[in-house]
């Protein structure tokens, strides 16, 4: 009745590029005048490979996503970047196609996992219709091969007798399964590259172990490139090959995980993992970053963490750093990364 | 640690659904104490009936049978003033910060809501105004936070102005409902200190509800673990987590993930998820998820077996783990 997870392999590193971003900036429209919720994001993605992008709430990370699919809303606005996507059929740039040419790619190449399944279904229909739909849109089978697809995704996502289960709704899942419904439908026509936004959040931790389990069995099995976006710093040690760490729009940290949290050089990311408690003893005072992440209406000139920052200097307070190598495969956008052990 | 404050027997609860003829029983016999100033964790998934238990604790169910004492009191039995009396001893931190607080009325005025009830507690407006001033700095507000709104405050903040809140009416015990599981990581740290600090000066307990194993560590005492309406594990902190006996802590351990590598788990992957409480298995009601499972565990439920190590540790588990709890899992 037990499996053991495999954990993720660090061997990776050298596979090929599926995601390339460079520069993505996305404004929104407020009210009181337009904020940059995204600023000149950078990273890449390759195949058979996990990237986490770690940020807390408000940091630009599933703005990032919601841009690379094409769903954002329409009082934000991609004005800067460019997302290469190397598919089948030659390499797109997702923030340039048309309609036309992103339902081609929709699916086939770029797919998206989000945190609500509930939400992410449509109640009116049944979860065999729903599974079947990717198939007749994009493959043009008939109603009655395409149901049979279904059923055979539905066995692959480990949800119990598939054939009975094709005609009901998805109010009659539990969390796991429809989350397990919604990543059958990302995976039905073998995407290059699958985007996760929180996926497991909403979800109890033993059916979180699950969830991700398939994941990792799937990105195997499929060799895509999955981006998963969370909060959580214990998932993405356990789950990513490589990491960006999000902070005010910024990409502040990037590399492998194994060397940026052991190792790290922003103290932005030093300062979530002391936040941790890890074997912290009880009553131990834990550390914290001291105030609470800027608002965008008022992110500060030069560095957007200066206020938080124990290193901070004059400098920060003029020019903003930039996303820089500090080591092999590791960027940090700090101006005094080699300090950041010192904090 | 120190006397009980707080004893719970055998706490039975069952709510009425619709088209069920056993109903729906959220509690099925706890058991617990809180002792002054400790701080019991509470484990456990979404329906084990770990809110349930905190609002009969808090007094907004009551229970179908069983007894809870409160310093020596029945609670349930109490009318009138001595109800009223008894409330203000038993408070709660909730866990949206945002949905609890009235975003029409000011940190001052949510901070010194509960005397409108217990009236008598501060006679006159200038000791009110004095002491909603001292509690907001005593949560790191500071004293000119008393005028300003909910939503001129972070979520960190929110949840100070909760916690001051439950201060007002110096209470014995606070119920934290997953208390910082809406904040961001860098500002749950900063609101587990608080809570510790308030713990260290005021000599409070708090019934600590959370789904973060991490955190529970940090701040628990002793640790609860819930499954479907049961306790099914409790014990000394450090017991629980580094040796526990029930096969679902174990597996509820190993799945949760670790920045530790040196914690890291083989993790038991569990089949399938909670069965419905509408419907819970026979006998043992982890038994359907569970690798160790015999006939025995359809048939009876589990006694109480007791740590060899630490008599205040047990599980109710016809075959307790013992020794290296995840190697003889996936073996």
């Amino acid at each position: 009745m037990t499996a053991i997870a495999e954990h993720p392999s660090a061997d990776v590193v050298d596979a090929d590029p599926a995601l390339r971003v460079d520069g993505l900036t996305v404004d929104i429209r407020t009210i009181s005048g337009t904020v940059r919720a995204v600023d000149g994001v950078t990273f890449e993605a390759r195949r058979g490979e996990t990237l986490a992008l770690l940020g807390e709430s408000g940091c630009g990370k599933s703005m990032t996503a919601t841009a690379l699919v094409g769903l954002l809303e329409p009082v934000a606005e991609v004005t800067a970047g460019r997302a290469e996507l190397v598919g089948r059929d030659g390499v797109a740039d997702l923030l340039a196609v048309d309609r036309k040419a992103r339902r081609k790619l929709a699916g086939t190449e770029l797919a998206i996992v989000f945190q609500d399944a509930l939400t992410a279904l449509n109640p009116l229909y049944t979860v065999g219709t729903q599974l079947a739909e990717p198939f007749q849109i994009h493959h043009g089978m008939k109603a009655r091969e395409a149901k049979a697809k279904a059923v055979e995704l539905m066995a692959r996502v480990g949800i119990p007798q598939p054939e009975t289960r094709l005609d009901s709704y998805p109010h009659q899942f539990s969390g796991g399964m429809r989350q397990r419904l919604l990543i059958a439908m990302a995976v039905a026509l073998n995407p290059r590259v699958l985007i996760a936004d929180e996926p497991t959040t909403a979800l109890d931790v033993t059916v979180q172990a699950q969830i991700m389990a398939l994941l990792r069995s799937l990105r195997t099995e499929y060799d895509m490139a999955v981006v998963l976006i969370t909060h959580d710093l214990a998932l993405v040690a356990e789950e990513a090959d490589r990491v960006a760490v999000m902070y005010a729009g910024n990409i502040v940290e990037t590399g492998l995980v194994a060397e940026v949290f052991t190792n790290p050089r922003h103290p932005y990311t030093r300062g979530l993992l002391d936040s941790v408690p890890v074997n912290a003893v009880r009553g131990d005072e834990l550390k914290s970053i001291g105030g609470s992440p800027p608002d965008l209406h008022s992110i500060p000139k030069g560095c957007a963490y200066q206020d938080r920052c124990p290193l901070v200097a004059d400098l920060c307070r003029s020019t903003k750093p930039a996303l820089d190598v500090v080591a092999k495969g590791h960027r940090s956008a700090c101006h005094f990364p080699q300090e950041v052990v010192n904090v | 640690m120190s006397d009980q404050l707080l004893q719970v027997r055998d706490l039975r609860k069952t709510f009425r659904v619709p088209g069920s003829k056993s109903g729906l029983t959220a509690l099925d016999g706890i058991t617990l104490e809180v002792g002054r100033g400790e701080t019991l964790g509470l484990v456990g998934e979404s329906g084990c009936g770990k809110s349930t238990l905190a609002r009969t604790l808090m007094m907004l169910e009551r229970p179908d049978s069983g007894s809870v004492s409160f310093d020596g009191i029945d609670p349930f039995a109490l009318r009138g003033k001595d109800l009223l009396k008894f409330r203000r001893r038993v408070q709660m931190v909730f866990q949206d910060p945002y949905a609890s607080l009235n975003s029409r009325m000011s940190a001052g005025d949510l901070v010194a809501e509960p005397w409108r009830t217990h009236g008598s507690m501060y006679a006159s407006r200038g000791e009110r105004q004095a002491r909603v001033r001292e509690l907001l700095e005593m949560v790191g507000l500071g004293a000119k936070a008393a005028d300003k709104y909910p939503q001129e405050f972070s979520g960190g903040q929110r949840q100070r102005i909760g916690i001051a809140r439950a201060l007002a009416l110096n209470p014995d015990v606070v119920i934290c409902d997953e208390p910082v599981s809406a904040l961001d990581l860098s500002v749950q740290a900063q609101v587990l200190n608080l809570l510790n600090d308030l713990q260290r000066d005021l000599g409070i307990s708090y019934v600590f509800i959370s789904h973060d194993l991490s955190v529970v560590r940090h701040v628990a005492d002793r640790v609860a673990v819930m499954y479907l309406g049961r306790i099914v594990e409790s014990g000394p902190t450090g017991a629980v987590f580094d040796s526990p006996s029930h096969p679902y802590t174990a597996a509820l351990m190993s799945a949760a993930p670790t920045l530790d590598a040196s914690h890291r788990k083989e993790r038991i992957l569990l089949k399938g998820e909670v069965p419905s409480p509408l419907n819970p298995p026979s006998g043992c009601r982890f038994r359907t998820r569970c690798w160790k499972a015999t006939d025995v565990c359809a048939t009876e439920r589990p006694p109480l077996a007791v740590d060899p190590q630490s008599a205040t540790h047990g599980a109710e588990c016809h075959h307790p783990l013992v020794g290296e709890p995840a190697l003889s899992a996936s073996a």
